[in-house]
């Protein structure tokens, strides 16, 4: 367009290789910069420190009666903790495996068999499913019902009907005594 | 200029639809852009990079930030503890601000220089003034933010200063607190605002940049483009002179977010807001203490409040203030020495705007703000009326030809 | 009542700090955390920790930090779970609607000395001892004014001198008069690592400590800005060179 920039397009041979791998060396390095420098963005909106210390809670068990369930917070999501009475426990162990979607012996499951204690979100899309409280729909295998899109959980909570894809998942925890568990 | 051709389908098909494509094409490569400007206009692509980072860096910093007169003070801490890479952020911010302000200021200057505010340029630099306006209120209140004792106080001083308004001051002020003193109200509207003005802002860059782009940018000779012959294409010329300069500036300006972050900012911002205590010493950030000086040079309290809102106003009518014709300073010998007058001024401004308004510093304070106004409003006009300037260089390409690429030209 | 008390503290306050015109700039000290390259002695941090716990947080709280951040300074879990278990926190409420105590734990923040600043001031003839957290970087002179305070006192003002009640003289204090009494003495603390416990040294330590307290992330500022700053370094030369190379046919 100018004659200086008709000049600079057509620069002499060895010139205008050298100036090609310049650019390129240059151009490459600028972009592994940009990149790196996107990390702290997006790694500030991973856990923070004070979130991550946060992630263990200790429940008393004493309390909760036989065929009672109560509800509990780790990490801002709701524990399911069952007392389940012998009747439960015996329907979760005879359940066929054949019959299961997601299959897992409920033995899998507890680590005593009163207690279940499993993370109480459908697995479908993250609804809290019904269950818990006494006059709650317990669905067809009377354990859980999640009333957004008609998941079936059976006593082990594991799923039986419905479009969810797994069982409620189980938290790490652990017995600190008799009575107490530490989750988390 | 000929439309250019695409290569890849998607951006052809799009470009036949909308041009964008041609249009970046024209404005950002073809672009004639005067071959003679010097490194004091890479400050224009400068200060419009570091807006877009102040904007990004605020945007992750608002998602751990909690603007609450009890946890605002203890987020800004938790995001510099607890958030992964907080700190950066935050430092990053901080520290941007003043980098902004370094970076618009010498481009502010450097119009002045070089008369990019003269004809046919005056709304090129109107729309300036006003980001300059729209980027002190934002920076003032993004200073209130962390809820510190210096960000209290400003905010509560510099609230005040509406209360010199006649008969609706008072009224004014409450409306701006949101109650009967800074308080959390004010906190949430001075949150919502500073994240707002930011896009106010790029929308003016952006008007900017079309003015500029209308009349094309002025250079260091201040004489008007001749023919192709004075220009070259935006890029690649202008985009790597830019990037180095980018560069240069990151360099200086991550040295200060990574080993010095607090060197721009005062202790007291380091307590939390305490609404009974008062720092013993109140100084704004850097960028205003110019002002802050002005507004205390004015024995008067409407006065002083007018004065300085009128230091920056003045600018607005500076296109018609100056007669001239000449632009650039380097064929005005007797403005070129003003000029630096004006600079030392300034300088001296934001020094006794950091002193204490006691003793000798108050002489000084007044003095300099009144040769402020004179510089501009008497010194201006008079200079234009009986300067006579050197003679003009026929056009840019003559001016570099015979100038310093004498050397160059044998080659 | 409560509310004129504390603004007549307040007052008292200001009142101490607006006669506060000048102090000595405090002499600079050689830190091991401050250059291009510094990083906080671990030694120093544990001693430092130690004066603080045993002596500074009788009155001073420090609750920006939490229990679980001695672990960065290499304290181990263990050490920091027994640290926190001697504090009480409140929680709650439990299942009837009731406030309890618990023993602190990792991820508490430190339990403070007083249960808030009325009932600090009252326990401090009116003066509210400030919180350490951020005590380095929020005062003029950073941690060289913090040493220097600690190891400035006086037993005896300078002769003519007029003292206020309950003040005690400081060399470096703003106004010189200073309200929190020497809080240091010759072994006053047992170091576990035997080194001796003089006032300097313990004043170094703690401060050394709260430098920590206030900028925790200082370390890994520093270290990530070395490669940070080279890296634009080298690419900043590149793009110079390249733009040399584009514009050598511009004349």
């Amino acid at each position: 367009m100018t004659d200086t920039a008709t000049t600079a397009a057509q620069a002499s041979g060895p010139d205008e290789t050298r100036r090609d791998f310049l650019l390129m060396a240059t151009s490459a390095v600028g972009a592994v910069g940009v990149a790196l420098a996107c990390w702290p963005f997006i790694d500030s909106m991973n856990p923070s420190a004070d979130v991550l210390a946060l992630s263990s809670t200790g429940v008393d068990l004493s309390a909760i009666e036989e065929g009672q369930s109560i509800t509990v917070v780790w990490r801002g999501k709701p524990v399911f903790i069952r007392h389940r009475t012998p009747e439960e426990i015996e329907t979760a162990g005879a359940a066929p495996m054949d019959d299961l979607i997601d299959p897992q012996a409920d033995t899998d499951r507890v680590l005593k068999p009163e207690w279940l204690i499993m993370i109480g979100i459908c697995t479908h899309l993250g609804c809290i499913p019904l269950g818990q409280k006494v006059g709650d729909p317990r669905g067809d295998f009377d354990g859980w019902f999640c009333p957004c899109h008609g998941s079936h959980y059976d006593t082990s909570g594991r799923i039986r009907k419905g479009p969810a894809p797994r069982n409620m998942a189980i938290p790490p925890y652990e017995f600190t005594d008799e009575t107490t568990i530490k989750i988390g | 200029m000929t439309k250019p051709q695409w290569n890849n389908g998607l951006v052809r098909w799009i470009d036949d639809r909308m041009p964008i494509f041609t249009l970046m094409h024209h404005e950002l490569v073809d672009y004639p852009t005067p071959k003679n400007f010097n490194y004091w206009w890479n400050f224009g692509s400068l200060a419009g990079i570091v807006l877009v980072i102040m904007i990004v860096t605020g945007i992750f910093l608002a998602m751990s930030y909690t603007p609450h007169v009890d946890y605002a003070f203890e987020s800004v801490e938790r995001i510099v503890r607890d958030v992964n890479y907080g700190w950066l952020l935050r430092y990053l911010h901080m520290n941007g601000g003043s980098i902004f302000f370094i970076v618009v200021y010498i481009h502010l200057f450097r119009g002045l220089y070089y008369g990019s505010y003269k004809a046919p340029r005056e709304l090129l630099w109107i729309l300036g003034v006003l980001i300059i306006i729209v980027m002190m209120a934002t920076a003032f209140m993004g200073y209130v933010l962390p809820w510190g004792q210096m960000s209290f106080w400003a905010a509560t001083v510099i609230t005040n200063l509406f209360s010199a308004v006649p008969v609706f001051g008072e009224a004014i002020v409450t409306w701006l607190w949101g109650g009967f003193s800074v308080d959390n109200p004010t906190l949430n509207r001075f949150f919502s605002f500073h994240y707002l003005l930011p896009f106010v802002l790029f929308a003016l860059v952006f008007l900017h940049l079309w003015a500029l782009h209308v009349h094309k940018s002025n250079n260091p000779l201040g004489i008007d483009v001749k023919g192709p012959q004075d220009t070259i294409p935006f890029s690649p010329y202008y985009t790597i002179k830019d990037l180095f300069g980018l560069g240069v500036l990151m360099v200086f300006y991550l040295f200060f977010v990574f080993f010095a972050p607090d060197f721009f900012g005062e202790p007291d911002n380091y307590i939390k807001a305490d609404p009974l205590v008062t720092p013993t010493h109140i100084v704004p950030e850097w960028y205003f203490l110019p002002y802050y000086a002005i507004l205390r040079a004015i024995p008067d309290k409407l006065g002083g409040v007018v004065a300085m809102f009128g230091s920056i106003l003045i600018l607005l009518i500076l296109p018609w203030l100056d007669r001239s014709k000449v632009r650039s300073a380097r064929f005005r010998p007797i403005y070129k020495q003003f000029f630096w007058i004006l600079v030392v001024d300034c300088f001296v401004l934001g020094w006794i705007g950091a002193k204490p308004p006691e003793g000798i510093y108050i002489t000084i304070g007044r003095i300099a703000t009144a040769y402020y106004f004179l510089h501009f409003l008497v010194i201006i006009p008079l200079i234009s009326m009986v300067e006579r300037p050197k003679p003009l260089p026929e056009s840019i390409s003559t001016a570099v030809t015979k100038g310093g690429a004498a050397v160059k030209e044998a080659t | 009542m409560a509310r004129l008390t504390l603004i007549a503290a307040a007052l008292v306050v200001a009142a101490g700090t607006a006669t506060a015109a000048e102090a000595p700039k405090a002499p600079s000290h050689d830190w091991g955390f401050q250059g291009i390259f510094g990083s906080y002695d671990r030694a120093a941090l544990r001693r430092g920790y130690q004066v603080y716990a045993e002596v500074c947080a009788g009155c001073h709280s420090l609750r920006l930090v939490a229990y679980r951040n001695l672990m960065e300074i290499g304290f181990t879990e263990d050490e920091v779970t027994e640290i926190a278990s001697e504090f009480e926190v409140l929680d709650g409420p439990d299942d009837e609607g009731e406030m309890f105590t618990r023993p602190a734990k990792a991820a508490d923040y430190f339990v403070p000395p007083f249960p808030n600043d009325n009932a600090a001031r009252f326990a401090n003839n009116g003066s509210l001892p400030p919180d350490l957290s951020l005590i380095t970087k929020a005062r003029k002179g950073g941690p060289d004014y913090l040493y220097a305070l600690l190891t400035g006192y006086r037993e005896e003002p300078p002769e003519g001198f007029q003292m206020m009640d309950g003040m005690v003289y400081n060399d470096y204090f703003p106004g010189h008069q200073i309200s929190m009494p020497q809080p240091l003495f010759e072994d006053m603390v047992e170091y576990a690592d035997g080194t001796p416990a003089t006032v300097d040294q313990m004043s170094e330590d703690v401060t050394v400590f709260l430098a920590w307290a206030g900028s925790p992330e200082l370390e890994a500022r520093k270290s990530l800005g070395i490669k940070v700053l080279l890296f634009t370094i080298v690419l900043t030369a590149m793009l110079y060179a390249l733009k040399r190379r584009i514009w050598a046919d511009v004349h």
